[in-house]
């Protein structure tokens, strides 16, 4: 131990330390002060970031005793606190311009990088505070976000610089909408918005309890193979090492699963291990360092199995099988759309394209690596508070309880239960802050291990999750093999479709079926075909599991149907924006699995309101030809052009599952309000959209409604965070259940105003009679008539009379019911409209959102660089319930979508990652960030919350074959395969190419045969 | 991985060099540690015993000019160097390559003693020095104290990763002469977007133009990776000092030269052989002519303070 004295925040701080340690940790664990975060432990990702002695560093990476006697500034330091004039209590006082702005342009969404972007971004303003959008980017090149695609922070950034130069602040610039209610369509604050530019937002590494333990896991060197034994003696008897846990210790089942029950929560014993990420024993000791030399000291005897890494190899009867006890081998499941008679339509097409198409392996980068901490029941050591509405939420803290950020948190129950062989009650799974989930937070990570190792020693236990873990652990995206061919009339109408997918879906199903399901039903595109055949094979092999990633196999998907419909368009001679144009989705129109859409296509409309903004941007262009938006430019050594895709992507679970979501509401005599569902907030503001629909039902001010997600005990089951559904499904459990609430209310006090329940109106926390309500229903001066009032609207037609004397506030409404010993709390159980399996022909979905993305590119051609210069897109979203968010959305998914399109590509080498670092996954950076014009386009879906849709998955969607096109218009080169390489793109353009099918990070192909 | 056990901070080169001799292979030095920590979590260097940090040692941040050389301490960041109106005026191809590696919270802490010691074969700022003709100062211990010696930069290096320092020394400096008149220098690199940290290639170049600002007196290219080490491309060199006149013909050849002999690989996931051959084509092309036209200016002139 050495000792170690600086000055944090402004107060002296002196600890005795080892000297090994990095400041990041000494700052989070040693002091406190988790507003800092760790998302890679290699200075890539800038999470980290603290400004020491005037500058701004990486703490994860810097060892601590560097900074022996210096200032260091957390974001704990940024805001200014001051006494409180009224108690003399010391409060959050003044915000930063910095933390100011990133709340109110919508900068902040999971929160998990906010912190190492606010002391980043606070270097650049201290010397400048009017920096240009290039300084900016400059400054923020090696800060990470994978949540905002970065225009709201660039935002930020110059609205908190004109504030300093200023002292106004300007809003945030968003795109127009339909005219708002009170609270919808309006873009209201995030409700945790303060507390993530604070540092105060918990995730669940910030989480720490007296006497806790910390796990690390051992996991296997083999991509198959069996586990003869496990030799963990020595690792036990390692002095601070508490247990060493492997497949013998669980007593419950040994397998979990989302859909199949096929993953063992060890390898070991009957079940090989099936990839290098597989769990074989868990260490649990005093310290996560004497945890990780614990590992060190377990024997595993493997016998190495040969193992099967190529989906189509898969598929061979004598290929290595994983799951000799499935009836169909290595083939999870064989998925097939048949739709009209699809020779007859080939046969009838006048040019037929067939291409195949390939997508990589892509990793979700959430910047917060998975952790899960259990508290055994019964522990009596000090809980932390948990942050949340006052009340019970401690009320059954004698349960074994999981802290884990989680997308769907009853699930995590039901399969912590069913391992440890205890009822589900017996569990209690409490969600923490989530550092971004996009689909790879559904399956379980470390949760049945630290519930499990909770039980056995008696202590809470931590697993936290290294980058480098989390890469090799988690499920992915599934890579695949698309041979798509599409066959059209001479005047582009599209008559034959015929796909077939092979989808790599790793050794364990996860989601798999699922997200082939929908590669497969969406394989069409957005379009109507008449004639189609679609098989897809969803296949076992020995690599990482694929699951959920935002798109859920739609991406893949739309990448190839998009390419082909543009080869298509090339040949028909017709420009790519009126062939699609043709062929939409419209009102009335059937779908390949055989569902009349009846309502709420906006998907014209978005192809004439990006069509029009690419002429009138043409228009102003110097030296481009506004008459073809598709023909390249030159620009020095670039060529440069757009290129146009088109997409849409289901809301909700669909295919006959049943979808629902549950809310409970409660009213309180302070006037407030709590909304609460198990349903999972992970970045995208949810937590926002159940206040407002809260909010809006009840009449109440949007900060009267207190919401709470995520807590098994506390909030009832509003289904997985996942197809884009919560908006929909989760928004109208919170609507209805306060709806709900608002007719007991106005059955109350139409009893003491001696009036109809109907008028009774609920605005800004008060409760009247709305008179001109009162007057159009005919003859009703008296109590009497009924109308059902859900059908009135939602608010005061004529709002409350000055002077009235009929209209009391929402605490003294809520005391009357009490009054009335009425319960203040109502459960509502939302059930999503029916849909049908996929083969009946019946509606497989109850509403689909729609886009058109369209992207300026440019290729140098002489280095093959590809940039995307500029994105215009319309998303058919329903109803926007905030367009800040909903911009974070949008914005957000199409620069993952770029990601997916150019950098994304989490490489497997025969079964062994080579992507083993966050720094070997490039998501995009703020540099390549585009201007972005982004439209909302609201066609209203009956069922939806006030209309709205999802639009958490389709933003990503058509943006990758965009670019791809707009390659191919700038260069001529058709790139079949992502992402794409620069360096296969120059040396197409050099040897006159028109195809490449190679792309960056494949193996063992055209980088090696140059040689 | 497992970590070190001591961190030391000396304050003098003999005192770390001190350090450095008793401990022998179980110490390294650390300066930013960009580089060093991360090999260590990624157990690509197995973690030493003892650091010993020579970030704190007097002097050894400074940029200054000492007879007739500009000097800079091993341990100058890589903000200060990009920051520094000095080596904007006088070292353009140095800023510049500074200026690209990582964001600013790794250059606030990395420094050009660290990027050299590392010897890659890419390192951009290794490039940017080497073009300079810049020397190294090495310290080592002895039992009168600290020897001081400076050298060739590219005497230091002994392959990919390795260099030749012995484990008492260090490096303490680097020197170049200051550009002068109707001489400028640039760097320019290509990167590729995907999960490859190093560039695919960086030239630096520097020229002396005659007094008729048409002919090339003088040339130094520096060039990577072309080779384990970082490269010198003496071969275009001498085409470029050779030829009547600097056009594009003069360039042509150079290109051609640099081709021929750097050896260029193919590396995984980074770079096919095929398009490194094309890009010093590109890069050299690009880097001449943006250092001919400064060395036209009669150098870069001095940029303002605030620039």
């Amino acid at each position: 131990m050495t000792q170690l004295t600086l000055t944090v925040n402004g107060e002296e701080r002196s600890l005795e330390l080892p000297p090994s340690r990095y400041l990041a940790e000494v700052l989070r664990y040693d002091l406190g002060l988790t507003g800092t975060k760790i998302g890679c432990d290699e200075a890539e990702c800038g999470c980290c970031t603290v400004i020491v002695d005037g500058r701004s560093v990486d703490s994860c990476i810097y060892p601590a005793f560097k900074a022996q006697g210096a200032q260091v500034l957390t974001i704990e330091g940024l805001a200014q606190t001051r006494p409180d004039a009224r108690n003399g209590s010391y409060c959050t006082g003044e915000l930063h311009p910095l933390q100011d702005a990133f709340i109110r342009h919508g900068a902040t969404q999971c929160g998990f990088c906010t912190p190492g972007f606010i002391m980043q971004a606070k270097t650049l303003l201290d010397e400048n505070p009017d920096p240009s959008d290039v300084e900016i980017k400059e400054c923020l090149k090696d800060t990470y976000c994978r949540c905002t695609g970065y225009t709201a922070i660039i935002s930020s950034v110059k609205a908190a610089g004109e504030y300093l130069r200023t002292g106004t602040m300007p809003d945030a610039v968003l795109p127009p909408v339909m005219k708002p209610l009170t609270q919808i369509g309006q873009p209201l604050q995030r409700p945790d918005a303060v507390d993530k530019v604070t540092g105060a937002a918990r995730y669940t590494d910030d989480y720490t309890f007296d006497g806790m333990l910390f796990g690390a896991t051992l996991r296997s060197e083999h991509p198959h193979a069996r586990i003869r034994g496990i030799d963990a003696g020595a690792a036990r008897a390692l002095n601070g090492v508490h247990a060493v846990l492997t497949h013998a210790d669980v007593p419950g089942d040994p397998r979990h699963g989302l859909v199949e029950n096929d993953w063992p929560v060890f390898a070991g014993g009957p079940y090989p291990a099936r990839y290098v990420g597989d769990a074989i024993a868990l260490a649990v000791a005093e310290t996560a360092e004497i945890a990780q030399q614990a590992l060190a000291l377990v024997r595993v005897d493997y016998e190495a199995l040969p193992a099967v890494t190529d989906p189509r190899d898969a598929l061979q009867p004598d290929a290595p099988q994983l799951h000799p006890d499935r009836p169909n081998g290595n083939l999870l499941k064989h998925i097939k759309v048949r739709h009209g008679d699809v020779e007859e339509g080939f046969a009838a097409a006048d040019v037929i394209v067939e291409r195949t198409y390939r997508t990589p392996m892509t990793e979700h980068a959430f910047l917060e690596p998975e952790c899960a901490l259990a508290v055994p029941a019964g522990y009596n050591g000090t809980r932390p508070s948990s942050g949340r509405e006052p009340g019970p939420s401690d009320r059954d803290g004698g349960k074994l309880t999981v802290y884990v950020g989680s997308q769907i948190p009853y699930s995590d129950r039901r399969q912590v239960a069913k391992s440890l062989g205890l009822d589900d009650e017996e569990v209690r799974v409490i969600g923490t802050l989530m550092g971004g989930g996009f689909g790879g937070k559904e399956d379980i990570a470390g949760q049945i291990h630290a519930a499990l190792a909770a039980q056995v020693t008696g202590r809470p236990v931590k697993i936290l999750y290294s980058r480098q873990e989390s890469l090799i652990f988690h499920p992915k995206r599934h890579s695949t093999i698309i041979r798509i061919k599409t066959g059209a009339r001479r005047d582009g109408a599209l008559i034959a479709l015929e796909a077939e997918l092979y989808g790599d879906s790793g050794a364990y199903a996860s989601l798999g079926e699922k997200v082939m399901t929908r590669a497969t039903t969406h394989a069409t595109g957005p379009y109507v075909i008449p004639h189609a055949r679609i098989d897809c094979y969803a296949m076992y092999t020995n690599n990482a599991p694929s699951g959920a990633f935002r798109g859920f196999g739609v991406t893949q998907s739309a990448f190839a149907v998009e390419s082909n419909l543009d080869i298509l368009a090339a040949e028909l001679g017709m420009n790519p924006a009126e062939l699609r144009r043709k062929n939409v989705m419209r009102v009335g129109v059937e779908t390949a699995t055989g569902q009349e859409l009846i309502e709420s296509v906006g998907l014209l409309e978005c192809l004439d309101v990006v069509e029009e903004e690419i002429k009138r941007s043409e228009a102003a262009a110097p030296g481009a030809s506004p008459s073809d938006p598709w023909a390249p430019v030159r620009i020095g050594s670039r060529r440069c052009a757009w290129g146009i895709a088109a997409g849409y992507k289901n809301t909700g679970l669909g295919g006959g599952a049943p979808d629902k979501a549950e809310a409970e509401v409660e009213v309180f005599p302070d006037g407030t309000a709590a909304i609460r569902t198990s349903s999972a907030e992970m970045g995208q503001n949810l937590v926002g959209v159940l206040a407002a629909c809260t909010a809006q039902e009840l009449g109440l001010p949007f900060d009267k409604v207190h919401v709470t997600l995520m807590d098994t005990d506390l909030t009832p089951d509003g289904g997985p965070s996942t197809a884009s559904r919560q908006t929909y499904v989760s928004g109208n459990a919170a609507r209805l259940a306060a709806r709900a609430m608002r007719q007991q209310m106005q059955n109350v006090l139409a009893e003491k105003f001696d009036t109809h329940p109907e008028v009774i109106a609920f605005h800004e926390g008060l409760a009247y009679v709305d008179e001109r309500r009162l007057a159009q229903i005919p003859g009703a001066q008296k109590h009497g008539a009924q109308i059902h009032g859900a059908e009135l609207p939602v608010e005061g037609a004529g709002g409350i009379l000055p002077g009235s004397t009929r209209s009391v506030s929402f605490a003294d409404a809520v005391n009357a019911l009490l009054a009335e010993n009425r319960l203040p709390r109502i459960r509502y159980e939302y059930w999503a409209p029916q849909t049908q399996p996929l083969g009946t022909g019946g509606d497989m979905h109850f509403a689909f959102s729609y886009a058109v993305h369209a992207a300026f590119v440019s290729v140098d051609t002489e280095t093959g660089e590809v940039a995307v210069e500029r994105v215009i897109s319309a998303h058919d979203v329903g109803r926007a319930i905030n367009p800040l968010s909903l911009l974070g959305q949008i914005e957000g998914g199409i620069v993952m979508g770029i990601g997916n399109a150019l950098t994304e590509n989490y490489i497997v080498e025969d079964g062994i990652p080579w992507t083993e670092r966050l720094g070997q996954y490039k998501m995009p950076g703020i540099k390549m960030t585009p201007q972005m014009d982004s439209h909302i386009v609201e066609h209203p879906t009956a069922d939806g919350p006030y209309g709205a849709k999802g639009v958490g998955e389709i933003s990503s969607i058509p943006i990758s074959p965009a670019i791809t096109n707009a390659i191919c218009n700038a260069v001529g080169i058709r790139c079949l395969a992502l992402p794409v390489d620069q360096d296969a793109l120059l040396l197409a353009m050099r040897d006159g190419k028109k195809e490449i099918d190679g792309h960056w990070g494949q193996t063992g192909q055209w980088l090696a045969a140059s040689t | 991985m497992s970590r070190w056990q001591a961190y030391h901070t000396p304050a003098t080169v003999s005192e770390a060099l001190s350090l450095l001799h008793q401990h022998k292979e179980k110490a390294r030095i650390i300066a930013g540690g960009t580089d060093l920590i991360l090999d260590m979590e990624a157990e690509y260097t197995a973690a030493p015993e003892i650091l010993v940090d020579v970030t704190r040692i007097g002097g050894i941040d400074r940029i200054a000019q000492e007879d007739g050389w500009i000097v800079l301490g091993a341990g100058t960041t890589h903000t200060q160097i990009e920051s520094s109106p000095l080596l904007r005026a006088q070292a353009r191809c140095l800023t510049e390559s500074c200026g690209v590696i990582g964001g600013p919270q790794v250059r606030n802490v990395a420094t050009l003693g660290g990027n050299v010691a590392h010897a890659l074969p890419a390192a951009d700022g290794t490039i940017g020095l080497l073009a300079l003709e810049a020397e190294v100062e090495v310290a080592a211990h002895s039992a009168r104290g600290a020897l001081h010696s400076w050298q060739p930069l590219l005497s230091i290096f002994a392959g990919p990763g390795r260099n030749r320092l012995d484990p008492d020394q260090m490096l303490h400096a680097f020197r170049f002469r200051p550009t002068g008149a109707r001489a400028g220098n640039a760097f320019d690199r290509i990167m590729r977007p995907q999960g490859v940290a190093l560039p695919v290639l960086g030239i630096a170049a520097r020229v002396r133009l005659d007094a008729t600002l048409r002919r090339v007196e003088d040339a130094v290219i520096a060039i990577g990776p072309a080779g384990p080490t970082p490269f010198r491309a003496t071969r275009a060199e001498e085409v470029l000092t050779t030829a009547g006149t600097f056009d594009d013909d003069a360039v042509q050849h150079a290109i051609a030269a640099a081709q021929t002999q750097a050896s260029l690989r193919t590396s995984k996931y980074r770079s096919s052989q095929e398009y490194r051959r094309e890009m010093i084509g590109v890069l050299l092309k690009r880097v001449l002519h943006t250092a001919v036209e400064r060395a036209r200016m009669n150098d870069a002139p001095p940029e303002p303070e605030d620039a």
